[in-house]
Formats: structure tokens, sequence, C-alpha cells
């Protein structure tokens, strides 16, 4: 079964050829062959993974290096002893998140065949989604921190890309999906930018990148788990940390173990030098602000909204289920540096906790059913970070997976929705003009928005696949008891609050404090949601006309649906009543935990599953007294607003806190202004006007002028000219000898003649005369 | 054969006036055909002269040398003419002053 793990590279490569296929030869296959290829690519990665999983737990949750075929060393400086590798790491962490990757992934490629069947791009928008597995897959399949790099601005690019899918949409929807995608891709920069400083500094520290090298086992691992198999091995914990010692290359997270037993470490940054625990807590920092930027937490996290420009299935996939997550878990692989830093961990928790409650409050003020879908996602993302903040990497995971099925469904069955609106508005469009064609039917009102919840209401009939899917996405999401986002909202719970009772860490109290506040509003806004979408009776003629999706759509709305249900049982605490023997004690930790150092099981507490259960449903109660039947008749105002006092509360979260112009008065325009001032004053006055042409061209022209005039034209050509004219005075008085008359040159060859002669006798002259 | 002898100067003498005769007429004469003349008169008072010095010095070069000399002047006359010829077609003329395209 070992044999399995050297499987994991076609868990890149064939996404990677599938996309290849479908760029090159897309084409020409039709809707038809593209989506065969594109979802058989997708569908094979998640057979790889089940394999990869099951070869796992045969080999009792081993971990693997396996190097990329044909890729080999990646960068290798052998003076300066960096070598990094393609390398794939097998262990339970990263198959948890290539099953949750392509499994989820898969879903949506077939609901996406239906979703975009008619697209002028279909081909294209597979090839991006193609190239979104490959990256994402590198990503959390990395045995280093650069391939997770690498992954990481690869799903950022493919984010970009397929948010701005539609940038060429008429009346001017196009700028603004490729304004959202400008802004996600701009935003993220920020994060990635502190993420490339954690790495590199990480490299600085450690003078390798690698997670573990081959072959190495975690430490911290080792002396907890095993100590019931020393005899066998006959080594105990010092032992086996000596032979890490001797065997020479290791990992970060080992040497970083290692470095906290010792205590006093120093790290030599040239002339400075800092504490180890120093170090990790600014490299934990850097990375926290990756996570802001991709996972989108406070400040960062305004991308996300926005990113809902994409198509549906995008929304899904990338910002709800697997991109915005990959935050969470480069967090929860670097476990043991959180671990290790606790003033890292307390702003985690803390970011992650003001993340969830801000998120959650806007969601209750917004109109759009993706809107609201967003700032859930961003809430949720909250509750994982405030979990890996407060040391609950298993919490964090868990809500990872649950998280990633149900908020994928609830974005599927928004499309759905969405589609059956847009179905139903170009059913008027027909109805009203005869003759009118599908493209002419957006002229028809301009007011009409398929996404604006306010033109929906009673769905229930029309749709009732997508209304029992929503409903099963939304009680997983409000956490009510049995589905999936109980059980993991709950030990996030749990664990933030021992985080304050056990550890005394303040950020666990003010983390549960807010956390179930979060949890309260999670529940309002998605019974809101529920009730103004599906309930009550339809306030536009389109939701009047709407229809039930296709198969190809419904289909996997009811496989989420189903785990939405059962993929909660995967971690039932120990303790809990019926349903632990039933399942099993937190069976997920304990996979986990082969992986994730600092990962540990949670234990049931009745009273807190009890008070979190009773806050969702006491919330939903609430919502649905609130947009009741009547109340929704007339939604030219929400119901919340009825009331003086909390209009202003509603008119806040409609507004989104005003967050957006927050960042667009104080960075923005100042970045704006000062950017036409340096374009201005600083590049073209005195740059372009005063050092260039003043300056440059002036002194160069000057020191021309003088080189032509006196030197060139005067000395130069005056010499020349001298000369020549010298030369031709010369010869007109010397030609007048050439008389052209033959008897002169006879003549001065006669006289030429006799001065020879006379020159050759004047000797014998001179004797003969005696001189 | 010593009485027949003729003294070496009376040679030189001879040879020296039909060379300035040969000379004068190039230098005086302008008919083309004259002055060729008297390069002819010119070039054997030279032949009279080698021919003179090599029976005093009992030399044969200066003899061998004559023949040179006439082959040459046969080949100048030969091509001499030919200009002549060619000369007196163009120009109707064989004047030599009239040929004075070449004054600088």
């Amino acid at each position: 079964m070992e044999n399995f793990f050297d499987l994991v590279p076609l868990v890149v490569f064939i996404p990677l050829a599938g996309m290849l296929l479908n760029l090159f030869a897309g084409q020409n296959l039709g809707e038809r062959g593209v989506a065969i290829i594109a979802v058989g690519a997708s569908a094979s990665a998640f057979l790889i993974a089940l394999l990869l999983w099951i070869a796992q737990i045969d080999t009792g949750y081993g971990a693997a290096v396996i190097d990329a075929p044909l890729l080999g060393s990646w960068i290798e400086i052998p003076s300066a002893g960096v070598d990094i590798g393609w390398q794939f790491r097998v262990d339970t962490l990263s198959v948890t998140m290539m099953l949750v990757v392509t499994g989820v992934g898969t879903l949506i490629h077939l609901y996406a065949v239906g979703y975009m069947h008619g697209d002028e791009r279909f081909p294209r928008f597979f090839v991006y989604m193609n190239l979104f597995l490959v990256f994402m897959l590198v990503l959390v399949t990395g045995n280093n921190f650069l391939m997770m790099f690498v992954g990481w601005e690869g799903v950022g690019l493919c984010s970009f890309l397929l948010i701005g899918f539609w940038f060429d949409k008429a009346h001017g929807e196009g700028w603004k999906n490729s304004d959202a995608a400008r802004k996600a891709f701009i935003v993220n920069r920020i994060g990635d930018f502190g993420l490339i400083l954690g790495v590199l500094l990480t490299f600085w520290t450690f003078g390798t990148l690698d997670y573990y090298v081959p072959g190495e086992e975690p430490l911290a691992h080792h002396a907890e788990t095993e100590e019931a198999d020393v005899p066998l091995f006959g080594t105990g914990v010092e032992e086996a940390e000596e032979e890490a010692h001797a065997t020479g290359p290791m990992g970060v997270f080992n040497q970083a173990e290692i470095w906290l037993e010792e205590g006093d470490h120093e790290v030599e940054f040239g002339m400075v030098s800092l504490s180890f625990k120093t170090t990790i807590t600014i490299i934990t920092l850097l990375f926290l602000l990756g996570a802001t930027g991709k996972s989108a937490q406070i400040p960062l996290f305004v991308w996300l909204p926005d990113a809902m420009a994409g198509p549906t299935p995008v929304s899904a996939l990338i910002h709800a289920a697997t991109m915005v997550t990959a935050g969470v878990y480069m967090m929860v692989r670097s476990n043991v540096l959180y671990h290790a830093s606790d003033t890292a961990s307390a702003v985690v928790a803390l970011v992650g906790a003001g993340t969830a409650i801000v998120a959650g409050y806007i969601a209750v003020g917004q109109w759009d059913i993706k809107r609201v879908l967003a700032y859930s996602t961003v809430s949720q993302l909250g509750f994982m970070v405030t979990a890996v903040g407060v040391g609950a990497y298993t919490a964090a995971m868990f809500h990872l997976v649950t998280h990633a099925f149900f908020k994928a469904l609830l974005f599927l069955a928004s499309g759905s929705v969405i589609h059956g609106m847009e179905h139903g508005h170009h059913h008027l469009a027909h109805a009203h003009d005869g003759h009118g064609h599908d493209h002419d039917a957006d002229a028809h009102d301009d007011d009409f928005d398929p996404q604006d919840m306010r033109f929906m209401g009673g769905l229930r009939e029309k749709m009732p696949i997508t209304y029992w899917t929503y409903l099963f996405g939304t009680l997983a999401l409000a956490g009510i008891i049995p589905f999936a986002g109980f059980w993991s909202k709950d030990e996030i719970l749990l664990d933030s609050l021992k985080a304050g009772l056990d550890d005394g860490h303040m950020e666990g109290y003010v983390g549960f404090g807010v956390l179930l506040v979060a949890a309260a509003f999670t529940a309002f806004y998605m019974w809101r949601q529920v009730s103004l979408v599906f309930y009550g009776k339809a306030r536009h003629e389109a939701a009047d006309h709407a229809v039930e999706s296709g198969r190809v759509m419904t289909v996997p709305l009811m496989t989420l649906a189903a785990f939405s249900l059962g993929i909660g049982f995967i971690n039932i605490p120990s303790g809990f009543p019926i349903l632990s023997a039933l399942f099993g004690e937190h069976r997920f930790a304990n996979w986990l935990e082969e992986s994730v150092t600092y990962a540990h099981g949670g234990t049931a507490n009745l009273l807190l599953a009890a008070l979190a259960v009773l806050v969702a449903t006491i919330a939903i109660y609430f919502a649905r007294s609130v947009y009741s039947d009547e109340a929704m008749v007339d939604l030219s105002q929400d119901p919340l607003e009825d009331d003086l006092h909390i209009r202003r509360v509603f008119g806040w979260a409609n507004a989104k806190l005003y967050w957006d112009e927050f960042y667009f008065s104080f960075i923005v325009y100042p970045y704006q202004r000062a950017a036409k001032w340096l374009a201005d004053v600083l590049d073209w006055q005195f740059w372009h006007d005063f050092v260039h042409e003043r300056i440059i061209y002036r002194s160069y022209r000057g020191a021309t002028d003088v080189l032509t005039e006196p030197v060139d034209k005067g000395v130069i050509d005056g010499s020349f000219n001298k000369l020549g004219d010298l030369t031709r005075q010369a010869a007109s008085r010397v030609r007048l000898i050439q008389t052209g008359y033959v008897r002169t040159y006879a003549l001065s060859v006669l006289f030429g003649s006799l001065l020879v002669i006379f020159l050759i006798l004047f000797p014998v002259i001179r004797e003969l005369l005696g001189i | 054969m010593e009485s027949s002898e003729v003294a070496i100067e009376l040679y030189v003498v001879l040879s020296a006036i039909l060379f300035i005769m040969g000379a004068l007429g190039v230098l005086l004469r302008r008919n083309a055909i004259l002055i060729f003349m008297s390069v002819e008169l010119m070039l054997n008072a030279a032949n009279l002269a080698l021919a003179a010095f090599a029976r005093q010095w009992g030399n044969g070069d200066g003899q061998v040398l004559v023949f040179f000399v006439m082959t040459v002047a046969a080949a100048e006359v030969a091509v001499g003419l030919a200009l002549i010829v060619a000369i007196f077609r163009t120009k109707h003329s064989i004047d030599i002053d009239e040929l004075h395209k070449f004054s600088g």
C-alpha cells in the first residue's frame, strides 16, 4: 500500500494535463468534450486522493515525501547550502486538504457544467478551474514553504482570472467585475508580501524551507504518542532526539522544537541578534499577515465580498471552500511555530474573533444573496483563525472541512436560485414582447437584479430541491445539531473557553464571548436569507416564474447536502452520548495528530453544546419573527428598519461599516494624491522639465553648439578647406608648364639631358680645370 | 689595315654633328614627318658613336646594341607613322603645333 504514496504527483499532474488539453484543444471539443476532460481530471485527482487516504489508513497514518518526477531539484546553490526540491508531502494534513479540494472541487466542476452552459468562453472557464486545482494542490501537497508560496500565488492568479471572468459584461457590469478582480489581486499582494517575508525569514533562521526532510518524524509527536513503543524500539525520547541531532539535516519544525528545548538559542541577522522565541513571533506574525490576505481577515478582508462578481461556481470553489482556507491550512501546518509564540497566537485569536463578529454583523444588512454568503465566509474564516489562535488546530481544520462542504453547498444553491431567477426573467421578457431574444431581456427593466433578495420570495414551491439543500446548508452553518457545522463550531467555542480557563489566556475568553455572539449573528442572517429567498410571496414576476435547475446542478447540491449533514460525524467529541459510541471518538483529531504536532481531540461538554444550540435557535426564531411573511410583503425597507433604534444599526451593516470608504479616504485617496503629486511634480516638473529639459538637454545642446560651430566648422573644416585651396592654387600655377606643345617638351628633355650630362661630367671638368 | 684607321675623334665629331642636327630638327621643325626624320637622325648619330666606340675597344657589345636600336627604331617608325596618319586623318594637318590639347 505504501506504493500508493508514489501516486501523489498525479494529484497535481492530472488536473494539469486536463488544463493543457482544454487549453489547446478546448475550442474544437465542444462543451461536452471540455466538460468531460475537466470534470474527469478533477475526479481522477479525487480518486488518487482517496487512494492516498486508504494507503494512509493502511500504513498507520504514515507520512512520506515523494520527489516530483522530472522536476527534481528546484533551487540549488551548494555554496550557500540552498537546496529546495519539488517534493510532495503525503501526511494526514495534506491528504485531508487534498480530499476536500478535489472532492468539493469535483462536485463544483460538475455543477459548473450546468451553470456555465452556453457561455461563449466555456472552455476557458474550465481551463482556469483546472489550473486552480493544480495550484491549490501544489499549495497543500508541497513539502516546503516555497512550494506553498508558488501554489499560494497561483491560486491568487486563478482567483483574479475567475473573478474578472465576465469582464466584458454589458451595461458597465464588466468594469465592476474587472475592478473586483483587481481589488482582490492587489489586496492579496499586501498579504503575500507578509508571507514571502515570513518565508525568507524562516530560511534565514533555519537554513531550510522543508517542513520535514524525507524520513523525518515530528519530534514532539514521538514524545507524546509513542512512549508505549519505547521498549519495542529500545529508544527513549532523548535518544530519539539525539538521533535527530545526529542525522544532520532537519526540517524547519523539528529544528524549532530542538531550539525551543534548548531555550537559549540566538538567531544572528547580520549585526542584530534575536532570541529564537522573538524570531518565531516575527515569523508567525508575518505569516498571519499572509493569512489575513488570502483568508480574508481584518484588515484585508475587503476583497472577498467584491470577489462575488465571479461566476457562482468560482465563489463556491475558490472563495468559500478551498482557496480562502489556504491561510488556515498554512497556520495549522506551522502549528509548531504558532504554539511556541503566545504573543502571535493571541494576535491571531483576536484578529479571527474580530473578523468573525464584524463580518457576521455586516452580513445582516446585505441584500445581495451572494454578498450575505461572502460575509458569512469571512466570518466563518474568522472562526477558524480564532481556533488557530487558541491552539485548537484540530478544531480549525475540522471547521475548515465542514465549512468547505456546507458553504460550497450554500453558494451552489444560491447559484441555482440566481439561475432560476434569470430564467424567470427571460420568460417574462418573452411574454412581454413576443419576438424578444434572450439578450434583449436585460434591457427589459434595468432595476432588476437576479441576485437581489428583495426581488425573490416564495421560491420554496418553485425550487424544492434548491430549497431543501439550502436549508441543510443553513442549519449546518447556523450550528444546529446534528449538522456538520454544529460539531466544528462547538469545538472551536469549547477550545477557546478552555484556553481561557485552563491556560489563562485572555484571548480565550474574548474569543469565546465574541464567537458566541458571532454564532448568533450567523444563525440570524442565514435565517433572514432563507426567509427572504424562499418564504412569503414572490415579490417580482421573475421569482414567480422561476424554475428548478437541471440535474447536473441539483445532483451536486444533494451530494453536498448529504455531506453537510454527515461530515461532522468524523470528529464527535469523546464522551458524547450515543453518537461517540456510534461513530468513534474524535477520529479526525486522531488522524490529524499524526502530522499536526499540537492537534488534540475534544471532550464533549453538553452544557456548552446546549448553550450554542440554544443561542442559534433563539437567533433563528428571532429572525423568522422579524422576517415574517407579513413583514416581507413590502420590502421598500428592511423590517429591522421599522424600529427607529435598530434602523441605524441596520444602516451600518448595510453600509458595511463604511470599511471600504474608510480605506478609500485614508489609504486609496491619499495614495492617489501622492501618486498624482509624484507624477506631476516629481516626475513631470522636476524630473522631466527640470532635469531632462533644462539640465541634460540644454547642457548637451550647449556643448554640441560649441563643438559644431567653432570646433567642427571652424577648426576642422577650415583646416581642410585651406589645404584644398592651397593645393588648387599651387596646381594652377604649376600646370602652366604644361604647354601642350611637343617641341617644348622636347626642349626640356634636351635641357634636362644636358643638365644630367653636365652633372656627370662636372667632376671631370673640375679636374681638368684644376679647380 | 693600320693606314685605313680613322681616328676615333672624327667619328665622335660626326656623331655629335648629326645628333645636333637631329636635335635642332626636332626643336625647330613643325612638320611631324620631319621631326620624325630628325629623331631618326639622332638615333643614327648614337648608333654611329656606339659602333665607333665598339670598334675602338674591340668589344662587340656596342655593335650588337646598334642592332637593337635599329630594330626598336624600325618598330618606332611603324607606330609613329601610323600615329601621324591617324593625326592627319583627324586634323588634316601634320603641323605639330596644332596638337596642344594637353595644354595646362
